[in-house]
């Protein structure tokens, strides 16, 4: 009944709702008691269903507006994902107020900026310590009137003159619309009143490249966005996902909340960011979107496990892993496949893929969807070997995410898919991807200088990455951001990322960074993987202290430099890259961190302030010098900075001569 | 004949009071004469160098130790020596300096133990796991769920206690100690071995639990920064000996204190 329902309720969303809190009354109507959003609270699930939902928005929108937020009046959202921070969206967008999302573990000055910039008046925040992080900024947000919190912990001595507890604000709310009914059919006129054109939401995208901008989405394009690729997935009210990522990213805001509310499914919240792993297991979502990292996080956790298991457990996992990778894919992809394959194939099943998925909490996976970095190849057919729907998708802020996508069968490692419906893709002459599409934004806020930058005469918008189109496959592939591809003094093609993605492959290498452009060779900075390197290192003796002793280690030299030699036979196979193989390379004594700059929010390197802040290393990897010597500064957690010094090893690494091969 | 509870005994009035104490050891004097008070709702600190005798007080306070002299007076009832299990029973909790945890069980299952003395049901009613038994269980797992959220350790909660690092496990045992809903929390050496960034989670949580339960805390520490921002009033102990009793100000500028650790220390 309620299936029928949410199928009718798909078409007749783009005709009906073009905002999302009429989203949220008609799934109200439609999904009743069906669970809207679920949270873990003292270690038990606890379910909001949707009337719930709509009973609590409603009331806190009134609440928000007995403390004086206006229609048009920006909100700024700071804290992970929980049930009030999602709620708190919705009643801002309710009374037709901007929410503005924040990156919950962005440093006070950062917050400040965007702050400022967006000239929030309110905020609504998780806890204490972004209570404390506003506070600290009050002088440079000046509009900045109150601020409403989730958690009362440690704010009891707090001067509550511009401080309020959410719930105070929603009982409040509901006395408030108890006493007068009045209220409610003010609050039911002020729903309707807003319109698709109204500005839904300002993203602020992470900064990869300078200064972060504020992404201007309109209701209506976020919607028909949503709907499209709603309709492309099946997603049903009968879905679950759960809600990890930080809310003030696109990809949040586009699956767990746009989605959800378009298809009607639950939103299940982590307990906490670092419980994410177990309520995954918990949850079983059948919908699940995760950077490539937090797969090869978790398939690197399964083997570590495995080289600990029993000899017989360690075989059976090996030996099914085997038979998943020969026929796992084809069977996925509905291509033929011998019995006797088929037969091995629903054997591991039985003893090694469904238990392995149901440990992972992938088992319901019915769609997956990967994208922000290139994914390695055999993390890839990994998952999709054990029968998971894992597919890759490309976009951007920009686009409310979704430019291309996987359909179902049509998957490959190195591809993002084609255009997702009613999105348009034109490469342009230097290689830049640009695009048309539904959800694409109205413009940065206040800054009409970079919109028009970002938009060619036409309406397109450019990426920033250069790609190309498949022969093949007519997917688009990506390789890297448009004006990070760079020349080597003899003319070789350098694509720095396509590079440090190669290396990243190799499960000890955490990140690594490239340089080449306008120099003679490629030479890298690589951070080792603590896990997987700190268990190699528990399993052969090998002592040490901290990352940076482990780093210095000679027996891990010679390792990073044979996944290096690797890399170089990789990019030997191929004529435009056999010319930019690694010469140099060091490991660094330090892990990037987005605190200290070096990567930004999302856990992109940052190639120029790297390039800035180690400058001593990168003229070390190009004047033969054996070692480099190197101090700079980092920033703890509460911001206060201290200085670390070390002395680096630089090793030479053999390349391959270009070996074009003929196929056999 | 009861001992009035500690919720009637208002704030800032004497919780517990330590008269003329004195404990040797054969030979050794750990404490001589030694008389503080601690006040309701406050957090109390006993600082003194290596050896001075905040450790041996701590265990006299909770009946570990009987001083050969001196009377201890809590909740308003005096005696002169008493049993660790009296002193649980009577509302004192305390952590140690060296992680006193059960290392082979989960992070939950230590804080659930410091519910034992919350739970009347008899062990054959805790086997059946039925009607009563199975109510009081729910009923403390939810208070032990309130600690583990207070202390935000929920992502360790069904994780052995052995694998943790250190930091956590002092979080852990913090968390045990609260389960006992403790009218006075004994802290011995909370921050002793642990890195910046966990001092100041565990200054968080201290003044925390003292704010949010209203919990009196009397704590041993050797970081003087912990400490003058932390406490309320400070007692300092050398050999054995009290020589200062104050607020932190006080304390700080107190000669006979500078000359015996702090113009030692700093």
């Amino acid at each position: 009944m309620a299936a029928e329902a949410g199928a009718q309720g798909h078409s007749g969303a783009q005709a009906q709702s073009d905002t999302f809190p009429k989203l949220l009354v008609r799934n109200a109507r439609l999904f009743a008691n069906r669970p809207a959003l679920r949270h873990k609270d003292l270690g038990i699930w606890q379910t909001w269903s949707w009337a719930r939902l709509l009973d609590e928005v409603r009331a806190y929108a009134v609440g928000l507006n007995r403390l004086g937020v206006r229609r048009g009046d920006s909100i700024a959202i700071v804290g992970a994902n929980r049930p009030k921070i999602y709620a708190s969206v919705m009643a801002a967008q309710t009374l037709g107020a901007i929410p503005v999302p924040v990156y919950a573990d962005a440093v006070a000055n950062e917050l400040a900026y965007v702050l400022a910039h967006a000239e929030v008046k309110f905020a609504a925040v998780q806890d204490q310590e972004q209570v404390d992080k506003l506070l600290s900024i009050s002088e440079q947000v000046p509009n900045l009137k109150t601020i409403v919190y989730d958690e009362p912990k440690g704010l009891r001595e707090y001067d509550r003159a511009n401080l309020r507890y959410i719930d105070e604000v929603i009982a409040d709310g509901r006395a408030a619309m108890a006493a007068d009914p009045k209220i409610a059919q003010w609050l039911d006129g002020e729903i309707a009143a807003g319109k698709g054109s109204d500005t839904s939401i300002i993203l602020y995208t992470s900064g990869t490249t300078g200064q972060s901008k504020g992404v201007v989405l309109s209701a209506k394009g976020c919607i028909n966005a949503a709907c499209d690729t709603v309709a492309f997935d099946k997603l049903t009210d009968k879905d679950e996902a759960l809600a990890y990522l930080p809310i003030a990213w696109v990809g949040d805001h586009y699956l767990n909340y746009a989605q959800q509310l378009i298809a009607g499914f639950c939103t299940a919240c982590c307990e906490t960011s670092d419980t994410a792993m177990q309520d995954l297991r918990e949850i079983g979502p059948t919908f699940y979107f995760a950077p490539p990292r937090t797969f090869e996080a978790m398939l690197t956790r399964v083997m570590i496990r495995m080289e600990d298991a029993s000899f017989i457990k360690r075989k059976l996992f090996h030996h099914f892993i085997g038979v998943a990778r020969r026929h796992g894919e084809k069977i996925l992809n509905g291509e033929s496949v011998p019995l006797s394959g088929r037969f091995a194939y629903a054997l591991g099943k039985i003893l090694v893929y469904g238990p392995l998925k149901n440990v992972l909490g992938l088992s319901r996976v019915r769609v997956a969807y990967t994208a922000g970095e290139a994914i390695g190849p055999d993390l890839f057919s990994f998952y999709r070997s054990l029968g998971m729907n894992l597919k890759q998708l490309y976009g951007q802020t920009e686009a409310f995410l979704y430019v291309t996508a996987q359909p179902d069968g049509q998957i490959y490692s190195d591809t993002v898919g084609p255009a997702v419906p009613n999105v348009d893709i034109r490469i342009a002459e230097n290689g830049e991807v640009l695009f048309k599409s539904p959800g694409q934004f109205v413009g940065y806020f206040k800054d009409e200088a970079k919109t028009r930058e970002a938009m060619t005469a036409d309406g397109y918008v450019k990426t920033g990455d250069a790609g190309f189109f498949d022969q093949k496959t007519g997917h688009l592939k990506i390789i890297d951001r448009a004006k990070d591809v760079g020349k080597l003094t003899d003319g070789t093609l350098f694509p720095p990322k396509y590079i440090e993605n190669k290396l990243k492959f190799f499960p000890n290498i955490r990140e690594a960074v490239a340089y080449g452009d306008r120099h003679d060779f490629v030479a890298a900075m690589i951070n080792i993987d603590l896990t997987a390197v700190g268990s190699w290192a528990e399993r052969n003796n090998v002592v040490y202290g901290s990352y940076q002793e482990l780093a210095a280690q000679p027996l891990v030299y010679d390792m990073i430099a044979k996944n290096v030699e690797e890399t170089n036979r990789a990019l030997a196979a191929d004529q435009t890259t056999a010319g930019a193989q690694i010469k140099r390379f060091l490991i660094l004594h330090k892990e990037l961190d987005a605190d200290d700059g070096e990567l930004t929010r999302t856990q992109k390197v940052r190639r120029g302030f790297i390039a800035e802040r180690y400058a001593p290393l990168i003229s070390a990897l190009y004047d033969g010098s054996s070692e480099a010597a190197i101090s700079t500064e980092v920033t703890f957690e509460d911001g206060r900075k201290g200085t670390m010094s070390a002395t680096l090893k630089i090793r030479n690494v053999a390349t391959t001569p270009p070996t074009v091969e003929k196929a056999a | 004949m009861r001992a009035p509870a500690a919720s009637e005994i208002a704030a800032g009035e004497v919780l517990l009071s330590v008269e003329n104490v004195s404990l040797s050891f054969g030979g050794v004097h750990a404490l001589r004469d030694v008389s503080f008070d601690i006040r309701k709702s406050e957090v109390r600190a006993i600082i003194g160098p290596n050896g001075a005798g905040k450790t041996s007080m701590l265990n006299v306070i909770n009946g570990f130790y009987h001083p050969q002299h001196g009377k201890i007076t809590f909740k308003g009832k005096t005696r002169d020596a008493m049993r660790p299990s009296e002193a649980a029973r009577g509302g004192i909790a305390r952590t140690f300096q060296n992680v006193a945890l059960f290392k082979g069980m989960s992070a939950l299952d230590n804080i659930m133990a410091g519910r034992t003395l919350k739970m009347k049901r008899g062990f054959l009613w805790q086997l059946l796991r039925y009607g009563p038994a199975l109510h009081e269980e729910i009923e403390n797992r939810q208070r032990v769920e309130e600690i583990i959220d207070f202390l935000e350790i929920q992502a360790i909660r069904k994780v052995q206690v052995a694998r943790l690092p250190y930091g956590l496990q002092k979080r852990v045992e913090l968390g045990r100690a609260l389960a006992m809903e403790p009218d006075l929390l004994l802290l011995d050496e909370p921050m002793a071995g642990m890195n910046l960034e966990e001092k100041e989670d565990m200054s968080r949580f201290i003044i925390d639990v003292n704010d949010h339960f209203g919990t009196t805390i009397a704590l041993i520490e050797h970081d003087m920064g912990v400490v003058m921002d932390l406490s309320d009033r400070v007692v300092v102990l050398d050999h054995g000996v009290k020589i200062a009793d104050g607020t932190p100000d006080e304390v700080k500028k107190d000669q006979a204190v500078i000359d015996a650790y702090l113009g030692v220390a700093h």
